[in-house]
Order: C-alpha cells, then sequence, then structure tokens
C-alpha cells in the first residue's frame, strides 16, 4: 500500500532482500502438511473422529486413517471423546479442512502421562537445534515426550520427572523470547537434579509394530526405567540412532 | 445516556474554560492499556481509561457455535458487550439488554471490516467485552481493549482501530466526554477509525449537532484517535517486550 509493506499480524520482521516476512509472536496454530500434532477426541461419528488440534478448525480423523480395522459404527470403541492421539497433518484444503491420519511411525493414540500446552511459536525453541533442548530435558528428567507442533506436549514418566519437565517447559512459554534459555533450563535442570541419576539406564527401544495393533511406545515405560526416546516426533526413526530429532523448523 | 429529564445542569466549564475534571477540550482522559492479561483467551487486553475499566478477551479463530451462523468462505466476528452488574452507579441488571446488544452488534460489524475473515473459512473469531466499570465512553474503550486483544491473538488485521468519542457540551465540542458531560451534554458522537487508511468503521450519534460542528467533531475524533492509536501500539510492544538477559523472570505472563 502506497509503495509500503504493512504486516496484518503481530510479529516479528525478518527481512532477508529480497524477501520480508513477520514471524508471528501469536496466534493459534495454522496446520501446514506433514505436520505431527497431538490432537484431543471432542466428537465421535460413524466413520470418524473429530479432533480438536488448536486449529482454527477440527480435523476429521477418518477410520481408514488408523492402523486399526474398524467397522462402520465402531469407531467409539476405539477412541472416545477425551482420548489423546499423536497424529500428522495430510492435507489442507482450501475450504479450510484439516486431514489427518494416524498411519505413520511414531503415530497412535496416548496412553497415560499428561499433556502440556505452549504456544505453537515456542515449539521451535522447545526443540532447539537439532533437538538439543528437548534432548537435554528428556535425558535429565527421565521422561518421554512428545512434541506436537500445534504447542501441545505429551510428557509420561517418573512424577518427579513429568514436575521438571513440566517447568521446563513452563519456563520456555514464559523466557522463550530471550537469549540463553539453553543455560536457564540447564540451570533449572541442575538445581532440582534427580537425587538418584540413571545415566545409561536407558531401556530397549519400543518396539515400533507396523500393524499398530499395539502400539507399545505410548503404553508407558514397561519396567521402572523411563524412555528417554520422542519417537513421535520423528518423521521416519533411525534403527538406533541418538533420541530423535523433531522435523526441520524453518525459522 | 442524555438524562433529558434532569433539571439542574451542573457547570461543565471552570472560569478557565477547562472542563470539570481539569482537562482542555480536546484532551483524552488518562488511558492505560495492558495487553495479554488473560492465559486462557487466545488474545487479551485490559483498558483502563479514565474512570472506566474495561477486560476484552478473543478467542479463534474457532469452530462456530451455533453451526448455522458458519460462513463457507469466510470467518464471522462474533461480539459479545456486557457490563458487569457492578459497574455503574445502581446495581445494574446483569446479561444482555437492549443497549449492550446493540453495542456488540456495532462493534461486531466494526471488526468484521478489519479482519482478513477469508482466511478463515467457516470459523468464527469471538470477542468478549466486560465492563467491569463504567464512566461514559464504554462502547470505544471496549472496541479499543477488543482490538489490542485480537492483535494479542494473531488474528490478521488490515489495522488497529482506536476509538474515540466527541462530545458537544455547553455549546462547546469536547473530545472524550466524561460521565458528567454524558449526561448532561447536547450531543455524543462514538467513533472508531482505521488509522492507514483514515476509514471510519464505526459511529454513531445521539443527541443534536450543527452540521458545521459535526465535521469539527469528526476532526477532533479522528485526532484523538492517531494519539490512541500509538499507545495501543505501545501497550502490545511492552507485551512482546525482550527483556535484557537476567532480568527477572515471567514479566509477561
Amino acid at each position: 500500500m502506497n509503495g509500503r509493506i504493512y504486516a496484518s499480524v503481530l510479529g516479528l520482521l525478518s527481512s532477508k532482500p529480497p524477501v520480508v516476512r513477520v514471524v508471528p509472536l501469536s496466534g493459534r496454530y495454522i496446520p501446514k502438511a506433514n505436520d505431527v500434532v497431538i490432537g484431543t477426541v471432542t466428537d465421535v461419528q460413524g466413520t470418524f473422529w473429530l479432533l480438536d488440534i488448536g486449529a482454527p478448525r477440527w480435523a476429521p480423523l477418518h477410520m481408514t486413517g488408523t492402523p486399526w480395522k474398524i467397522d462402520f459404527g465402531e469407531t467409539g470403541q476405539y477412541l472416545g471423546v477425551k482420548d489423546s492421539v499423536v497424529v500428522a497433518v495430510e492435507s489442507i484444503e482450501n475450504t479450510g479442512r484439516i486431514g489427518v491420519t494416524m498411519n505413520g511411525d511414531g503415530l497412535g493414540k496416548l496412553e497415560g502421562g499428561t499433556i502440556v500446552t505452549l504456544s505453537p511459536a515456542k515449539i521451535p525453541r522447545l526443540i532447539g537445534r537439532g533437538g538439543s533442548m528437548i534432548q537435554t530435558i528428556t535425558r535429565m528428567t527421565g521422561t518421554k515426550v512428545a512434541v506436537g507442533q500445534n504447542g501441545r506436549v505429551w510428557v509420561d514418566g517418573p512424577e518427579e520427572g513429568i514436575r521438571r519437565a513440566r517447568e521446563c517447559l513452563r519456563i520456555i512459554e514464559e523466557e522463550g523470547q530471550r537469549s540463553g534459555l539453553t543455560a536457564r533450563i540447564q540451570e533449572y535442570l541442575d538445581s532440582t537434579e534427580d537425587p538418584d541419576p540413571r545415566g545409561g539406564a536407558r531401556p530397549a527401544r519400543p518396539r515400533l509394530d507396523s500393524d499398530g495393533s499395539a502400539r507399545p511406545e505410548f503404553d508407558g515405560p514397561p519396567g521402572p526405567h523411563p524412555l528417554t526416546r520422542l519417537p513421535e516426533t520423528v518423521p521416519e526413526p533411525e534403527p538406533d540412532g541418538p533420541p530423535d530429532e523433531p522435523p526441520p523448523t524453518e525459522y | 445516556m442524555g438524562n433529558v429529564g434532569a433539571k439542574e445542569i451542573p457547570e461543565l466549564f471552570g472560569p478557565d474554560g477547562l472542563r470539570t475534571d481539569g482537562r482542555r477540550p480536546d484532551e483524552l482522559r488518562p488511558l492505560k492499556i495492558t495487553a495479554g492479561p488473560l492465559h486462557q483467551a487466545d488474545g487479551s487486553a485490559f483498558v483502563e481509561w479514565g474512570f472506566n475499566k474495561v477486560m476484552a478477551a478473543v478467542y479463534g479463530p474457532r469452530e462456530v457455535h451455533p453451526r448455522h451462523l458458519q460462513e463457507n468462505h469466510k470467518a464471522i466476528v462474533q461480539c459479545r458487550y456486557n457490563m458487569a452488574a457492578f459497574s455503574v452507579d445502581e446495581r445494574k441488571r446483569p446479561g444482555l439488554d437492549r443497549r449492550s446488544q446493540e453495542i456488540s452488534k456495532v462493534i461486531a460489524e466494526a471488526f468484521e471490516s478489519v479482519i482478513f475473515a477469508e482466511e478463515y473459512p467457516r470459523t468464527s473469531v469471538d470477542v468478549y467485552i466486560e465492563v467491569l466499570q463504567a464512566n461514559a465512553g464504554t462502547r470505544c474503550a471496549g472496541v479499543v481493549a477488543a482490538s489490542v486483544a485480537l492483535a494479542d491473538a494473531g488474528i490478521p488485521m488490515v489495522d488497529l482501530l482506536p476509538a474515540v468519542a466527541v462530545g458537544k457540551v455547553g455549546g462547546k465540542l469536547v473530545l472524550d466526554l466524561n460521565k458528567l458531560e454524558d449526561n448532561f451534554g447536547e450531543a455524543d458522537l462514538p467513533m472508531a477509525l482505521v488509522p492507514q487508511s483514515g476509514r471510519l468503521v464505526l459511529m454513531q450519534m445521539e443527541g443534536h449537532m450543527h452540521r458545521d460542528e459535526l465535521g469539527q467533531a469528526l476532526d477532533m475524533g479522528v485526532a484523538g484517535c492517531r494519539g490512541i492509536y500509538e499507545k495501543m501500539k505501545a501497550a502490545l510492544r511492552d507485551r512482546y517486550a525482550v527483556a535484557p538477559v537476567g532480568a527477572s523472570t515471567g514479566a509477561a505472563q
């Protein structure tokens, strides 16, 4: 307008000529294809569920998009209202309809644990460069963490670990725009060091059954040892690689 | 509002030409805007403007309730302006009355004209405006609060909407009426401005004003809005300001 450019949303200006973009500081989650998100069932229909993924619209999850063999009308036996699932965004139609699927590695129903909601804008900070931040948190607190690009973070593990991981999430949410965040988290974790460190006590990797009949990675730790993994954020899990890296975060 | 049956009209200007609260005719009441005080809403703002206290919360874009209001090609804007029972001298009957329904409608329409609604088809942007303490000019305070809350919610808009009322009091035009001036003045003209384009998207008038005065009143109001606009932008900047490293925690939240 008048040879000038105006922003329509509140955000930070990032100008790398010839591109000018505004990085939004707030707002609802705007889904992108291939995002892995955590959704909560809000409605059960004959052939599909409606998921609240924090986006402007509810996302329909059709029964063909699940690993289960379901007959018409049986959807309610698999997922009920308030159940939480990890799904991937398949498509965004121009009507605003969001297509999601539960077929894929690391996707499935979440059992146990707790879900914390952050602002979606903070997720890149939570993950850190190459997953460094999230690795630090899971390692130091002995928890399993699943990060959805929509700002929802699922945490499971020993009670004390969950409490500490949640505190880390709170710090990220409140101080995520500042520099020195990694140091701040490290400082917090060090100050509340687990009296019984479990270094190296990583249990066997969870099985990623392709038939999906039992997605065991969400069934809670089999033994006393927590899983220090976050398989949910990986597009394709490497056999024994380091704790998974999140999808690339272009910020 | 216009208290026609009042017998005695109090003195509304001092001998020095200043108003009952010591302001010049074109002076605003002190205005303080806080962006983002609420956590559960997608966006929020609290406005203290003279003796007005108004809280606004924004949700959305989200699923439309009730469904039949949904529009296939754009988002709808729903607004609820409400005055708390304790917001006025005598307890107000709680709930929406005719006045607040009307205000809700005009505010929703004002925001519809600045929000890029086509970006979110079949959704609703819900704006809740709660007047906690009223002292004339609450719809303008409501618009200001709602518009900061919308920006806080990350909703794409053409611009923020500053709003102010101009009135005619004792034959003189004054900016930003207070309660006394509102009750005993001759006219009240609230307006909301799109600063980038100079367009007015909300204008109502009560009372009588000469045509020449109307022009002057609009100029006065637009000038007032521009001052408010700066405060709105400053409030949003404060909300998202990056505190220096090592500063005490949790400033914004």
